[in-house]
């Protein structure tokens, strides 16, 4: 893994429009951070180090949507200096929270919330990175689960796959024995059509889940629809519930227009 | 001597990204900037036509360090606009969620990102070479908080538990017991931390024109509610904020930068804190201070981080004081009777004082959100703070001067991630 025999394996660490939610996972890993260190070199991480080694490195860990013309200047370029490049999170892998303005005039959006519009320079869209760059893994999550991302490195490092949950939010929730929120409570709930990974923490904590992991690849929405939709306690929560932290994920685009094409009718 | 123009394009140990430049010609400085390059979110114009129970959820993502006073500002934001007040049982676990928050924001600002700069070190991880010890108990301490926040609400970043009308769910009160070893023995590090934080060796600054603006409560040290105290206007209504502070759109940033309405810049968090709300700390942090002698007026803004020290102390007491009382009876929600409304919150942010605005139509949605951060109010402040610095900066080398500006940014413990998404200046009540 290491470019020279002698020397550890090197990772950068980038972030592109987000919160630093999924960065700081990393510094949040409070008992395996100082082991972390010691078999890889941080060599590109700004918010833990002022110290820059020079690339190329041997792994990348990007954080954040692509959401301005400098970021896909900026993205192209790391994934010339990054042997194996990481998506970090869901606003790499989706657009993130902010791919919630894709659902809007941009223009009408910069007016309201900015003095001098002729000072921003947005893309009409908050992307996520494979829009723009081969993405080698990706990790979903808002903020991603910190033990996925030391999975993630650990199996590289080993040259295997990393083991990532491949199946619903449904089957963690039942593991840990909670009731179904919507079953028992009548509560729209995104947990069938979500990739594992958080911990079923809303349904454990008696709210429906609200989809940060991302729609699982096997997701069959076209059969879940009808359950969220008659689950729904105002009108227009369906949509809403798909459109928050992942709703730039095909996925749930389409099943967001699916739902509000058969309200039309 | 550093006669020539200072340029640091990407700051290291921030939240977020940002830079700083110091135009210098013929050895008199001719421009001190904060740039903000973090791309615009755009998050008040998309919360427009959301449902109010999901704001808290979406302002969260604003960011990943301090999601809680976000939730909590729009939450109490959105109570008063529907005219809601919680039971105290309600009001207490919040307090203890963000208390939590503090530990964790705090510990990993004074042993990981400022901290370094006053040990000499670029890094937590060289600190780590030479003294592991100290960055092991940091990561423990900062562990205590971030696991007391998983107890209560989840996970520490993006808490799930928290909503209008108050809590999804009461956690097990068991779970909450189970922190008490570690967040006894964080309450030991702190002061420690408190003792090793006054001997550091800072760079000499004072500024005499500090404007310290906070929240204010007299029973209580000021974190979740109650009116705005500024040093130089006395207590104001939160609903009267909005009249003495306002935002200006600057070319060189994505943020708005805050000044008083008379043009000035003005201070947030843990300092303006600690001077404007030291007779309410708690007895355990207030004598963690004295005994180290450290009190009100601090105006050294490199010394922001004693303050940190001594608000960690108060975070660990009250956390432990918080659980050693909570015995939850009752639901942990209300259900909401949607009407029309406005309200407005402010509340302390690990970084300062972090103020909401939101108007709700009659089904419960977003009309209109104003949200201005902590490190936006701090932005003009910061290089205010640069300008009372240059006369000692250009005696430096020109290594030296860089590490010491950029120390003073550090010292602000600035989120850049919070501070670029902002709205006009227009200000309709004045």
């Amino acid at each position: 893994m290491a470019n020279k025999k002698s020397k550890k394996p090197t990772i950068a660490v980038y972030k592109f429009s987000s919160c630093d939610g999924c960065q700081l996972g990393i510094l949040n890993l409070e008992d395996e951070l100082l082991d972390l260190v010691g078999v890889v070199e941080i060599a590109h991480f700004l918010e833990a180090r002022r110290q820059v080694l020079p690339g190329p490195y041997d792994i990348g860990l990007v954080e954040g949507s692509v959401s301005t013309p400098e970021e896909v200047q900026r993205i192209k370029e790391i994934r010339h200096s990054c042997g194996i490049l990481i998506a970090l999170g869901t606003c790499a892998t989706a657009g993130g929270v902010q791919g919630l303005r894709n659902f809007e005039d941009l223009e009408e959006l910069i007016n309201i919330v900015y003095e001098h519009p002729e000072f921003i320079d947005s893309l009409p869209n908050s992307t996520r990175v494979a829009d723009h760059v081969k993405v080698d893994y990706e990790l979903w999550g808002c903020p991603v689960n910190k033990y996925q991302v030391v999975e993630a490195l650990v199996a590289i490092l080993q040259n295997r796959r990393p083991n990532l949950p491949q199946y619903s939010l449904c089957l963690e929730c039942k593991r840990l024995g909670n009731p179904c929120v919507t079953v028992a409570y009548g509560m729209p709930c995104l947990g069938p059509i979500v990739r594992a990974g958080c911990g079923a923490l809303c349904p454990s904590n008696g709210r429906g889940c609200y989809g940060c992991f991302g729609p699982m690849d096997t997701a069959e929405v076209d059969a879940f629809i009808p359950v969220l939709k008659s689950h729904q306690r105002y009108p227009g929560e369906a949509v809403r519930l798909l459109r928050t932290i992942s709703g730039y994920a095909p996925a749930f685009v389409d099943a967001a227009e699916l739902i509000l094409a058969q309200e039309e009718e | 001597m550093a006669k020539e123009t200072i340029h640091v394009p990407a700051l290291a140990r921030v939240e977020g990204e940002g830079g700083l430049y110091i135009g210098v010609k013929d050895g008199k400085v001719e421009e001190i900037k904060v740039n903000i390059y973090e791309p615009p979110r755009f998050f008040e114009g998309f919360l427009r036509g959301r449902f109010l129970q999901d704001v808290p959820d979406i302002t969260a993502r604003i960011c990943g360090i301090c999601p809680v006073a976000y939730q909590f500002s729009s939450i109490r934001a959105m109570e008063k606009a529907l005219g809601i007040t919680v039971p105290p049982q309600v009001t207490a676990l919040r307090k203890l969620l963000y208390y939590a928050e503090w530990i964790e924001s705090h510990v990993l600002h004074i042993y990981m990102l400022q901290g370094p700069d006053l040990t000499g070190h670029e890094s937590a991880i060289t600190l780590a070479a030479d003294a592991p010890e100290v960055v092991a108990n940091a990561l423990r301490a900062k562990k205590a908080g971030n696991d007391t926040m998983s107890a209560i609400a989840g996970r520490s970043v993006h808490p799930v538990n928290a909503c209008v009308g108050g809590w999804y769910r009461w956690p097990e009160k068991t779970k909450l017991e189970a922190m008490l070893p570690e967040l006894r023995w964080g309450l030991e590090f702190a002061k420690e931390t408190v003792r090793w934080a006054v001997n550091l060796d800072y760079p000499e600054l004072q500024i005499e024109d500090y404007e310290f603006v906070a929240v204010h409560n007299e029973n209580e040290y000021g974190i979740l509610e109650g009116d705005i105290i500024s040093s130089i206007h006395g207590v104001l209504a939160e609903e009267d904020y909005e009249k003495y502070y306002a935002e200006k759109h600057v070319q060189h940033s994505n943020a708005l930068h805050s000044y008083t309405k008379d043009g000035a810049p003005y201070m947030v968090g843990p300092l303006a804190r600690f001077n404007m709300n030291f007779d309410q700390l708690g007895e355990v942090a207030k004598q963690a201070a004295l005994d180290n002698g450290a009190k009100p007026e601090i105006t050294n803004p490199y010394k922001q981080l004693i303050a940190r020290a001594v608000e960690t102390v108060q975070a660990f007491d009250m956390c432990i004081q918080l659980i050693e009382a909570y015995n939850p009876t009752g639901p942990s929600y209300q259900p909401l009777v949607l009407a029309k409304g406005n309200g407005c919150a402010a509340s302390e942010a690990p970084r300062g004082l972090l103020f909401h605005r939101y108007e709700i139509d009659e089904n419960g949605l977003v009309e209109f959100a104003r949200i201005v951060p902590p490190t936006a109010q701090n932005l003009a402040r910061m290089e205010a703070d640069l300008s009372k610095m240059m006369p000692q900066v250009l005696e430096m080398p020109h290594d030296e001067a860089t590490l010491t500006c950029e120390h003073l940014l550090r010292a602000y413990d600035p989120c850049i991630s919070c501070a670029t998404h902002f709205l006009t200046l227009t200000v309709e009540e004045v």
